[in-house]
């Protein structure tokens, strides 16, 4: 049965993001989102930073201090090898609460 | 991994917060370049970003909330907070911590006491399995008891050291003082004569040289002892055991076998021993006089009850086997109808125990009920604290503190006052229970207790601590937490937020304070009032002047038949000494715990009568007048009649006709004290026995020449009467030495004696008086801070009264009133409290019945007026206010 957290679709988001990008600050995560999403989705910073510190603390994403190709400092991220275990074992998990959430919208 | 990373970026938290600042400021910036790169003015940019972002601060807030780092990390915070609030505030804080402090010191140091008494087991082996073997009931005061714990004759200890199944072991001991040092120099320790299996049984192993063992039993010559750790150290100066250590003991010289461990007292608790020696088994032993108290160690798979059961079906055997013989047949029945029974021993035994439990229940019931009062007080203060902290509160709540938050933060400000308060009161508490001990410690009866604060102590102050923290702080924290932020800002500190709810909670408090105070006030007055019946009680004869002395004269090896001529003169001569009023010779002294009976048959009436046998001048010594007939005289011999003079609770117990003088009292018979019969030729006042508290006992007195010869002993006691009894002591001794001597002497103040008996009494009088004092202070203190405090928070509807015309002394009035209805509440359950806790105490009071009407209407008294005097001040104070400044201020 799939772990019915929706509100786990963020954390999916973002590791999805850093698997895709290899490394990124979190400004540059929020505007990959906001492209690739075609505007659908947008993630406000307010979450963002808690769960990006949540995941830190957790092991996930390992971070350092570096240079932007504009010229800023920003915190980098990329995935550990626990955090693309634990992006492997969300999209399985979202594949299933999509599955069940169409299921229930299908329902006649 | 992750919790591991947690733990240590504790402590790190300003430089992590630093970095999570950057990185959103960061973002911040590259949202505005992107924005200023879109073609934005940068004013417009940075609003833009801003309004994306909210603030900073807050953010930052969210992100480090992730932490889980963060409820270690700001509980740490929460603690500083506090401690920065409590040295903002160093008044306060003091108040609070010492009044915690003195009040779980109080109780912890009494627990302290009965902890150390009562429920602390003897240091050997597993303590749990020892039984004590004791007559069901008592003996009845059959035979010669020479002291407490003194349960069975040697041949009662013989069967049974033959008979014990349900022991692995067994033993008798009993505690007997022993003359250490030449004759010359020579004093009394502690002696403990213990069988061979004592120490075995009791696991007790040897620190130095050997204990004794069942092969020095069978000697019946004292040869060999052991020291305690004590004596080892202080009196022998810690010399190496070896088999040439020896000391002289009773005038022999012994050899030292070993040192117990240095835990190892004896086994009484409250009292230790110096020398232990082998017990001795006389080639006829005396049937009548019990002398050991015996004890066993319960076999694996035997159980308390069965002991019990199999002693008691033992019992009907043993007690007919050995019956004294010279008793009446009625007294030889009682003897064999006595029945064993098995009792746990793990605690050891005590008259400390014995005397003062009550006492030291009834005191922790006390310092309880001060320590209520007293957080009653915290609790107050603390509420108008919290209450003056009110617009913090509502300000942190509408800046989206939640209430559990603030919860927090208020209940670790309470606990850590109460683990102050607690850990102070811990300390302290050693030091009050030793000055309790020293204090019922007497020149004659030393005690010796081992205070300790052992695991019980130290979680009986946690508990009480943490309930003191629990009443003082959660409800005061659960009701500032619980307020409207926006109505509370708004109202501000205007006079018009005064809610009825938390008035009635700190009227409920100052009720309960009053109630509790009354029970307090109560006892302590009945306590002292005892103390001062039992003071002043006249005993029926003179107490001061007078010095006891006891005389020892066994190394004379005088022969029977002159003891009687010997005794006479000691007499003579310490009357003829200079400076002394008068002397007497007296098998007994009175008051001092000890009693004599025989019994008597006067044909209708019969019964059992304190008998003392005194030299022709006791009556003048003791100065109790002669009421009817004649006094004794130097021609009552021993070949003239037998003479008795009695006092009135004998004349009205025995005697039927008109007058006493003349009859005849039959005594009966017991060993060494032949069948008898007297004839009384006169009579005396009713005097005190042996106790002040015990009921008026028939008494008889004999001329001590008549004393039977059978039943003379090489020892005498003296009351000597005069008025320096400060250089009776010297006079006698200088005199004994030179034309008596190898006399032992021994001497004390028979007014201090008497004295020293009451300071059980005495100390319960201080103690229960001071708590008494202190408790009425505390609601004064309570009562005026919450007077004060309602009255201030009505400031602005006292001031638009009076500016409407009301009168300064309606204003009064009303406020007093309101005190009035408090006390009369207060005063009334504390009446109900004290009838219910009076009936226990009853027989701790002397003279008075613990509902004494004068008693209670005096407490009564005195509470109303400390409240009335209390609540006046402030009263007066918010009367006097000025209505103009008063609401211009709203």
């Amino acid at each position: 049965m799939a772990k019915n957290d929706l509100q786990g679709a963020l954390d999916l988001l973002i590791l999805k993001t850093l698997s895709q990008l290899s490394s990124m600050h979190g400004y540059g995560i929020v505007n990959h989102i906001k492209r690739v999403s075609d505007e659908l989705l947008i993630v406000e910073e307010g979450s963002l930073y808690p769960a990006l510190h949540r995941m830190e603390q957790n092991g996930w994403v390992r971070s350092n201090w570096a240079i932007t190709d504009y010229g800023r400092k920003a915190k980098w991220y990329s995935l550990t090898r626990a955090g693309k275990e634990q992006l492997a074992a969300r999209e399985k998990n979202w594949e299933q609460v999509v599955k069940g959430v169409d299921a229930i919208l299908r329902f006649a | 991994m992750g919790l591991f990373r947690r733990m240590v970026t504790l402590g790190k938290r300003t430089r992590m917060e630093r970095e999570i600042e950057a990185e959103l400021h960061e973002h911040m910036q590259m949202c505005i370049d992107d924005n200023v790169a879109a073609g934005m003015s940068r004013e417009a940019a940075e609003r833009e970003a801003r309004l994306r972002f909210g603030s900073l601060v807050s953010a930052r807030e969210r992100v480090s909330e992730e932490d889980a780092a963060l409820g270690i990390e700001s509980l740490w915070r929460d603690v500083r907070m506090a401690l920065r609030g409590f040295l903002k505030s160093p008044g306060f804080s003091v108040v609070v911590i010492a009044t915690l402090a003195l009040g779980i010191g109080a109780n912890t140091a009494i627990f302290e006491l009965l902890d150390a008494l009562r429920l602390r087991t003897l240091p050997v082996a597993n303590p749990n399995e020892l039984a004590e073997l004791r007559i069901v009931g008592g003996n009845h005061g059959f035979g010669i008891n020479d002291g407490m714990f003194m349960n069975f004759t040697i041949p009662m200890w013989q069967e049974m050291k033959d008979h014990h199944d349900p022991f692995s072991g067994v033993f008798a001991w009993r505690v007997n003082d022993v003359l250490v040092g030449t004759p010359s120099e020579s004093r009394r320790v502690n002696g403990l004569e213990v069988s061979g299996g004592f120490f075995s049984t009791l696991g007790v192993a040897p620190w130095r040289g050997r204990l004794i063992e069942a092969q020095d039993d069978s000697v019946c010559q004292l040869t060999k002892v052991v020291a305690s750790y004590g004596f080892w150290k202080s009196q022998m100066g810690g010399v190496p055991i070896t088999a040439n250590t020896t000391m002289t003991v009773e005038g022999k010289t012994v050899q030292v076998l070993g040192v117990t461990p240095p835990s190892f007292f004896g086994m009484e608790v409250g009292n230790h021993f110096d020398l232990a020696y082998p017990t001795c088994t006389p080639q006829k032993p005396r049937r009548e006089i019990f002398v050991y108290s015996v004890m066993g160690r319960l076999k694996p798979g035997w159980s308390m009850k069965q002991a019990f059961d199999y002693f008691n079906a033992l019992s009907p055997g043993l007690f007919e086997k050995t019956a004294p013989s010279g008793y009446s047949a009625d007294s030889v029945k009682t003897f064999t109808s006595f029945r064993l029974g098995a009792y746990p021993a793990g605690a050891g035994v005590s008259y400390l125990r014995e005397a003062y439990s009550s006492s030291l229940n009834y005191l922790l019931a006390i310092t309880g009920l001060v320590l209520l009062i007293a957080c009653a007080n915290l609790a107050n203060l603390m509420l108008a604290r919290s209450s003056r902290k009110q617009r913090e509160m509502a300000i942190r709540m509408a800046l989206g503190a939640t209430r559990a938050r603030l919860l927090r933060q208020l209940l670790i400000e309470s606990a850590l006052l109460a683990l102050s308060g607690a850990g102070l009161g811990v300390a302290l508490a050693q030091p009050l229970s030793r000055a309790l001990v020293a204090a019922l410690d007497t020149s004659r009866n030393s005690i010796h207790l081992v205070i300790a604060a052992d695991w019980r102590v130290i979680l009986f102050a946690a508990a009480v601590g943490a309930g003191t923290c629990i009443l003082c702080g959660t409800v005061p924290a659960l009701r500032s937490t619980r307020t409207d932020p926006v109505s509370s800002m708004r109202s501000g500190e205007r006079g018009v937020m005064g809610n009825r709810e938390r008035f009635w909670l700190q009227r409920t408090m100052v009720v309960t304070q009053l109630a509790v105070s009354m029970v307090l006030l109560v006892g302590a007055l009945l306590f002292v009032r005892s103390y001062r019946n039992l003071a002043t009680l006249n005993p029926g004869f003179r107490e001061s002047g007078i010095v006891v002395g006891y005389f020892g004269f066994g190394g004379l090896h005088l022969k029977q038949e002159d003891l009687t001529a010997f005794k006479r003169q000691l007499v003579e001569d310490v009357r003829a000494l200079p400076g002394i009023e008068n002397a007497t010779a007296t098998n007994n002294t009175p008051l001092g715990g000890g009693s004599w009976s025989h019994s008597v048959d006067m044909g209708a009436l019969s019964g059992s009568s304190r008998f003392t046998y005194v030299s022709p001048t006791y009556f003048a010594t003791l100065g109790i007048p002669i009421l009817t007939g004649r006094g004794f005289t130097d021609q009552d011999r021993s070949g003239t009649p037998l003479v008795l003079i009695v006092n009135q609770t004998f004349v009205r117990r025995f005697v039927r006709s008109s007058s006493p003088l003349g009859a005849h009292v039959h005594v009966l018979p017991e060993p060494d004290y032949p069948e008898r019969t007297y004839e009384i030729v006169g009579t005396i006042p009713d005097t005190k026995y042996s106790d002040l508290r015990e009921e008026q006992q028939a008494m008889a007195f004999v001329p001590a020449d008549q004393v039977p010869l059978t039943a003379q002993r090489p020892g005498m006691a003296m009351m000597i009467a005069a008025r320096d009894t400060a250089g009776v002591a010297r006079t006698v001794r200088q005199l004994f030495e030179q034309k008596h001597s190898g006399v032992n002497m021994q001497f004390f103040d028979f007014e201090q004696g008497i004295r020293d008996n009451l300071v059980g009494d005495r100390l319960m009088a201080m103690l229960s008086g001071a708590f008494g004092v202190l408790a009425a202070l505390l609601v004064i203190v309570g009562l005026y801070g919450v007077l004060s405090y309602f009255l201030a928070q009505r400031r602005g509807e006292i001031g638009i009264r009076i500016a409407l015309g009301a009168s300064r002394g309606r204003v009064i009035a009303e406020s007093l009133r309101d005190a009035m209805r408090m006390l009369v509440i207060g005063v009334t359950i504390g009446v109900i409290m004290a009838l219910l806790a009076g009936r226990e105490a009853s027989t701790m009071v002397f003279g008075l019945k613990p509902w004494d009407p004068k008693t209670l209407l005096a407490a009564a008294a005195l509470l109303a007026a400390v409240t009335v005097i209390t609540s006046i001040i402030p009263a007066v104070k918010a009367a006097n206010v000025n209505p103009i400044e008063t609401l211009r201020s709203e």
